[in-house]
């Protein structure tokens, strides 16, 4: 280890060469290469942890460069753990970086977790953060989670001496969920790197046994009002009888498996006299104030116990409001059912009716 | 009663902070989602909401106070 390169942080009280050398022999995997992942791997990279794992199959794209500002225009379509790893090995030449190109999935997540010591949950979506718990809390492995909405951010230290899992501060639903992610809501530059740099402060305090870690704890932090609130989570025993994975958790809702038409391409098809099966999934009540002529009414929320009444053999469009709740039903049809042709409608009935 | 709305909670009730009137008797979180859900009809769609009053997390059962502050946490996805 080069301790003149870490001298500032060993002549930390509480810290010294014994801290350096923990970070130096710890693994950390990062789970997702975005908004979260970035900056918590450059901090990670810097201040020496030996060995970073990186997982996430996407490339970079236009739209991830307010935020994930490691990245630039020309590495645009690059795959993201490769340039994130290229760029921070010259940064950190010490540092052993091991690249997966693919999301984390139940067949892959317990035989790359084991490899490492500690987890960080930077993804994007409620069907990876899901399966880190059930793998992490399979392996006895602690993970910090962190997540965003809007201009707010979550970050907690799970699964770590007997503390509370993700599944203790959110019980699974049993529905697709209908919280928007950052694709639906947006999400300003600067907030993932504030709380992806908050897992790398907490990561570094379990590695190092520095400090308190936020076990037990949910650390909400509100930039508008810039307020932290810090509430109390109770560990509970019934959220930690996992025996296995799961076989499917939902898949991540960034990526575009869902096919869109817009206002237009669905007036042609209904001019056309295209065969369809619409489905509304707005409440009843939304539905019985307008609804578009040819549609059926199944609300999102009912959709688990009643998408038997839908004709799959002809293609379905689904409909909502906005085009969000009809998105999760089009991708609860594609994983759930045998429906092969599922497109929902972009922007909703507000752009129509 | 203080009401702290996080996440999509905060996008349908319209604001961070708000008084909720639930009367002088205390009542049960059950009582108190209700309560919130008849006000906020939109609330009720979510499939995961957890609850904290005082700063830490409560189950249905947990009785609350006119002087108390409550907290919805919605969990959030984003990356």
């Amino acid at each position: 280890m080069n301790q003149e390169r870490y001298a500032k942080q060993i002549k930390l009280k509480g810290f010294g060469l014994p801290a350096q050398q923990r970070l130096q022999d710890s693994k950390v995997l990062i789970v997702g290469a975005g908004g979260l992942g970035t900056p918590c791997a450059q901090y990670l990279n810097g201040v020496g942890v030996g060995t970073i794992g990186l997982i996430d199959e996407d490339v970079i794209s236009l739209s991830n460069l307010p935020r994930q500002t490691l990245f630039n225009e020309v590495e645009i379509g690059l795959s993201k753990v490769e340039v994130l790893a290229k760029k921070l090995s010259i940064q950190n030449t010490a540092t052993h970086f091991i690249c997966y190109k693919t999301f984390l999935t139940p067949v892959n997540a317990i035989a790359i977790i084991s490899e490492y010591d500690i987890v960080v949950d930077a993804s994007d979506n409620f069907g990876t953060r899901y399966l880190v718990n059930d793998s992490c809390v399979l392996l006895n492995k602690p993970f910090i989670y962190g997540a965003l909405y809007s201009f707010e951010g979550q970050v907690s230290v799970l699964n770590y001496n007997n503390g509370p899992s993700y599944r203790c501060l959110f019980p699974e639903p049993t529905m697709p969920s209908n919280i928007p992610n950052c694709d639906d809501n947006g999400v300003l530059g600067v907030l993932p790197a504030l709380i992806g740099t908050y897992q790398a402060i907490e990561t570094i305090k379990i590695i190092t046994g520095v400090g308190m870690p936020l076990s037990g704890q949910l650390l909400i932090i509100d930039t508008l009002s810039q307020t932290h609130f810090k509430i109390t989570v109770y560990a509970k025993p019934e959220n930690f009888l996992i025996t296995q994975l799961k076989s499917t958790y939902m898949v991540p809702e960034c990526t575009m498996l869902v096919s869109s038409i817009d206002a237009s391409t669905l007036k042609e098809w209904q001019q056309v006299e295209k065969k369809m099966t619409l489905i509304d999934v707005r409440t009843a009540t939304e539905f019985s104030t307008a609804h578009w002529p040819s549609a059926i009414n199944i609300p999102l929320i009912d959709l688990p116990f009643r998408y038997s009444e839908i004709d799959f053999n002809l293609p379905i469009v689904t409909i909502c409001q906005t085009g969000s709740r009809s998105k999760q039903a089009a991708l609860y049809l594609i994983k759930e059912t045998v429906a092969q042709q599922v497109f929902n409608l972009q922007g909703g009935l507000q752009l129509i009716l | 009663m203080k009401i702290i709305s996080f996440g999509i909670t905060k996008d349908i009730t319209g604001s961070l902070l708000l008084d909720f009137n639930m009367g002088e008797n205390p009542v049960s979180i059950a009582d108190l989602k209700e309560g919130l859900f008849n006000k906020y009809p939109k609330l009720r769609g979510l499939s995961t909401l957890s609850i904290a009053v005082n700063n830490k997390y409560a189950t249905n059962e947990t009785i609350v106070h006119n002087q108390d502050e409550v907290a919805l946490i919605p969990p959030v996805s984003g990356g």
